[in-house]
């Protein structure tokens, strides 16, 4: 094959990509010319290009294309997540526009950025090699730290973006550190390679370990797992809103889906190894973020912690290794990335009069005589991320208990149910706040029909009625999931 | 499709109720009418099925499914004569909660009533669920509009009490789950029928079944997981206590009659003894705490620990009598502590004291209250012609068959009961008037009698007539026992007073000497 139509061919298995990567050029090149007026118009050209990628992707998988000399794949799995973190950038574009205009950092970077790290995320859940891990990871983590800077005015916004930055790099650089260990004790950064020669009848890869663990710590800084968690309430907090939005919920996706293929392909022969590890983390992460979202009183910072603890369970189906359990990662990823996002656009709903957002618990004293649909939506979402039935969260942590049992992770299993009860008491505490508390003194006014809308399909997708989308969101999670395997 | 639509005709209304047109009154007496026609509806609908229902087979009718999970699990729905007689205990009190509630309840009251339908089709659904995962969803789902009904329309301490109720039967259920999903792991379907059948290894019972127990002795209550009850019932409206005491507590018995002795009989078997001594101890220590409360709400809400301490020994028992004994102390119970805690409203609202020692000398007064009044106690004290006697001797009997002293101890439950209840009622209704306001209190309003004479007449036909309410239980306490055989529970040796008191006189030579741990083979 000549090299024409070996990249003739690449360009069309990573047209989802190729899309992101001319479109942003092109959006950044109105925005360049017609100036920060162009916000609305680029958001809007924003979501068209994640649809048009979105498209794309529809027909991928179940097989198994390699692209770039084996540097790509796109599979079943890969599709699964980027129409997944699609959407989400979708619904972060879309949220944003009014409230950036609010908040005056109107500017056209904001779609551009997003459609960077939305095309970042992309190349990892795609990545079949160590490097291109590295370049989708780093392309998203860039755009990531400016975006979090957002609000360059605001103190808080840019300790953010600075703290983002300096914790993102260190992580980077110890995660590259572990590629290294990992291609000279392996010999290669190529997926398939390293799950051969890690393969069983082997003896044990000292150095591949020493590696496997630095990778590991790197990843689990951008899922925000503990020990790695420390920047998640600080930065979401000063982020601005859809920023934060979008970094709970699409990086966490891209994130979590980079390092399930890690785990299960590339590392494979070291599960063993790296399943105590990952055990460590998923206890940590559901207990801290149970007991650590206790005491506080900023929604953003509440919603970090219940993103670790979130992440923690999802962890659990990692930790089983099976397909049941990534399936079950997977299943948890789509509805947890509704859940978070409803909950955000909530966030972004609490205003007062003049405009200001409102962030602390205080404010939503009694929200249900207000706003009584902003406040049951809300509800909606708090006791679906704490996994109470009926709502449909309930089935995703249903899923990874599941996988965990079938495992014989029982230990797991009953600390993964008893941090759940935990957790459901600042959940609770959150509709008490609402619902059984009086008014507060600023009446909270804002929101937008558009987020109006998007909030009431998420709140439907989470109430009983989402449970009627089970069995088709349970068979593409478990599809996906085979090309793992 | 019946049960269906008793499932979903109070979740429409509900959601119809929220949508109300109108200002703040007119959307109340909406509300009110809408509420009311629908449970009655309900009821309507209960009775259908009723009548409708062949006692004679233990097999699930009006038997419905569906497929609308993927695969993963079903809604999958039916009744058998238990389930059916705890439905109609449903469907019958929620009309009587809602009238209840016409005067009590003020604030927000299309919220409150929602609550109530969507608490109504959440209790029919774990009754009438034939799908493990199914139950699990309605037996937790449950759990937000109680706390909501107690958070919301609740007392002084009302958050206290809304959390420790959600929490505490939170972490009694997920352990459950747990044991569910090694249980569907392990048999290959989610369907109760099918579980019911299926032999799980003796080595895994212990376990799935303390998983079960945990979720169901809290929900029960049993000692020593009571404590969230009183305070629950203490802050809760009225209705709310009604709903609570007499339908919520059931589920904790019909989890127990439905999932822990058919599924897991040898260790049920073996954890007799565990069962046995929670509830002797329930029954003499609640009893006690009962006899020095201040609270007239809190004092029937210890009464209803010690009653269910004869629900689960009689179902421990293992033998006919115990469980369906145990059975009709539900619904006895159901019927008769919604009437009490009906009875503490009528007066806390003309009072707002729940406090014993605010009241006395109602008998003259209020003499149609004091009346009524005096039924629901003689009905809770187990007075013969009343539904408590029936029960509680049922109860008592199998239990004697299973253990006699065991059985002894329980009857000083029936002493303390009638102690504590009578001398509330001395203490509320005897005595001189000598608090002005209580003399000034006028009696039962008729929509007060309306809500206490179905009470009243239930409490009595189930003591004089009890057949209707036990033949439905008949064929499923059979064929449970026949499942229950394959564990050997052990019996008591032949005595001639048990032989009066079971009928048997020529019993057959006993194989078994009663004895406790282990004696399952």
């Amino acid at each position: 094959m000549s090299a024409v139509e070996t990249l003739a061919q690449s360009l069309a298995i990573g047209a989802p990509e190729v899309i992101l990567a001319a479109g942003s050029l092109v959006l950044l090149m109105i925005g360049a010319f017609r100036g920060d007026s162009s916000l609305r118009g680029l958001s809007y050209g924003a979501a068209l290009l994640f649809a048009a990628a979105g498209f794309s992707v529809l027909n991928d998988g179940p097989d198994r294309l390699l692209a770039w000399n084996s540097l790509y794949v796109a599979d079943g799995f890969s599709a699964y997540l980027k129409i997944i973190i699609l959407a989400a950038a979708t619904v972060s574009v879309l949220m944003a526009a009014p409230y950036l205009e609010r908040a005056k950092s109107a500017r056209f970077e904001y779609p551009v950025l997003i459609v960077i790290a939305t095309l970042g995320m992309c190349i990892m859940v795609s990545a079949n090699n160590l490097l291109a891990l590295y370049i989708g990871l780093e392309l998203m983590s860039l755009a990531s730290y400016v975006l979090a800077a957002f609000h360059r005015d605001d103190r808080k916004s840019s300790e953010a973006g600075l703290k983002y930055f300096v914790l993102g790099a260190l992580s980077s650089g110890v995660l590259l550190y572990g590629v290294s260990l990992v291609y000279g004790f392996v010999g290669s950064t190529d997926f398939t390679a390293i799950a051969a020669g890690l393969s069983a009848g082997q003896e044990r890869n000292l150095g591949a370990l020493f590696g496997l663990v630095f990778v590991i710590a790197g990843l689990a800084f951008k899922v925000s797992a503990v020990p790695f968690h420390m920047w998640t309430p600080d930065v979401y907090e000063g982020a601005p809103t859809p920023v934060a939005a979008f970094l709970a919920s699409a990086s966490k996706v891209a994130a979590m889906g980079l390092f399930l293929r890690v785990a299960l392909d590339a590392f494979a022969g070291m599960a063993g190894d790296w399943r105590q590890i990952v055990i460590f983390m998923a206890i940590a992460s559901m207990l801290l973020g149970a007991v650590g979202a206790i005491g506080q009183n900023n929604i953003k910072r509440l919603l970090a912690y219940s993103s670790i603890n979130n992440v923690g369970f999802m962890l659990i189906g990692l930790a089983a290794g099976t397909p049941a359990g990534a399936s079950a990662v997977l299943f948890y990823l789509a509805v947890y990335v509704v859940m978070t996002l409803g909950a955000f656009l909530c966030v972004l709903a609490l205003t007062d009069a003049d405009g200001r957002t409102l962030e602390s618990l205080t404010d939503l004293s009694g929200l249900v005589r207000t706003r009584p649909w902003l406040a049951s939506a809300l509800a909606i979402f708090m006791l679906s991320l704490a996994g109470l039935p009926p709502l449909f969260g309930f089935m995703a942590k249903l899923a990874v208990f599941n996988a965990a049992v079938d495992a014989n992770l029982w230990p797991l299993a009953v600390i993964g149910v008893l941090a759940s009860v935990i957790a459901a008491f600042y959940y609770l505490r959150m509709v008490k706040i609402m619902v059984f508390d009086p008014p507060a003194d600023t009446p909270v006014t804002g929101g937008t029909r558009l987020n109006g809308a998007l909030m009431a399909v998420a709140a439907i997708f989470c109430s009983p009625l989402g449970y009627l989308l089970l069995g088709p969101l349970a068979a593409a999670s478990r599809l996906a999931s085979r090309s793992l395997f | 499709m019946i049960l269906s639509a008793m499932i979903l005709v109070p979740l429409a209304a509900a959601a119809a109720l929220l949508w109300l047109p109108g200002d703040e009154a007119a959307r109340a007496a909406r509300a009110k009418a809408i509420a009311l026609v629908t449970t009655l509806i309900l009821f309507a609908l209960g009775l259908v099925l009723w009548f409708g229902f062949d006692s004679n087979t233990a097999a699930f009718q009006f038997t419905e499914r569906a497929e609308l999970f993927g695969g993963l699990f079903s809604w999958h729905l039916g009744i058998d004569g238990i389930s059916l007689v705890l439905i109609m205990l449903s469907v019958f009190l929620m009309p009587l909660c809602v009238l209840a509630s016409f005067d009590s309840v003020k604030a927000r009251v299309p919220e409150y009533m929602a609550a109530f339908l969507i608490m109504e089709s959440l209790m029919i659904g774990v009754f009438a669920s034939l799908d493990l995962f199914l139950f699990y969803i309605f037996f937790e789902a449950g759990l937000i509009p109680m706390y909501l009904i107690i958070g919301i329309w609740g007392g002084k301490r009302r958050i206290y009490a809304s959390y420790k109720f959600f929490l505490y039967t939170l972490l009694g259920s997920v352990l459950m789950l747990l044991a569910m999903l090694w249980m569907v792991a392990e048999a290959g379907t989610t369907d109760i029928p099918a579980l019911m059948a299926y032999d799980f290894p003796a080595r895994a019972q212990p376990w799935l079944w303390a998983a079960f127990f945990a979720s169901f002795a809290v929900k029960m209550p049993m000692w020593p997981v009571h404590t969230w009850l009183p305070d629950a019932h203490v802050e809760a409206p009225t209705a709310g206590s009604m709903i609570l005491a007499g339908v919520l507590l059931k589920m904790g018995g019909y989890g127990f009659i439905r999932f822990s002795l058919p599924m897991f009989p040898e260790a049920s078997v073996d954890h007799m003894w565990i069962i046995f001594a929670l509830s002797m101890i329930a029954v003499v220590y609640t009893s006690l705490i009962a006899l020095v409360q201040e609270d007239m709400k809190k004092l029937i809400a210890y009464s209803s620990v010690a009653h269910m301490a004869f629900v689960t020994a009689g179902l421990f028992a293992f033998n006919t009598q115990g469980i369906e004994g145990a059975m009709v102390v539900m619904l006895s119970h159901g019927v008769v502590s919604a009437a009490l805690f009906y009875c503490v409203g009528v007066i806390y609202e003309r009072l707002h004291t729940r406090d014993i020692a605010r009241y006395g000398g109602l008998a003259e007064n209020m003499p149609r209250y004091a009346v009524f009044f005096l039924l629901f106690t003689m009905a809770s004290v187990a007075l013969p012609g009343t539904s408590g006697f029936v029960g509680e001797f049922l109860a008592l009997t199998g239990i004697f068959k299973a253990e006699t002293w065991v059985a002894f101890v329980m009857a000083t439950g029936v002493i303390l009961g009638a102690a504590y209840m009578l001398w509330l009622y001395a203490r509320v209704a005897y005595g001189k008037l000598v608090h002005q306001d209580v003399a000034e209190m006028p009696d039962l309003k008729a929509r007060e009698a309306m809500v206490m004479i179905p009470l009243a007449v239930v409490a009595i036909w189930m003591g004089v007539y009890p057949k209707p309410f036990m033949e439905p239980l008949r064929m499923p306490v059979a064929s449970l026992m026949a499942r229950l055989e394959r564990a050997g529970p052990p019996q008591t040796p032949f005595t001639p007073l048990n032989a009066s008191l079971t009928g048997k006189a020529t019993a057959a030579p006993v194989t078994k000497v009663a004895a406790g741990h282990g004696d399952a083979s």
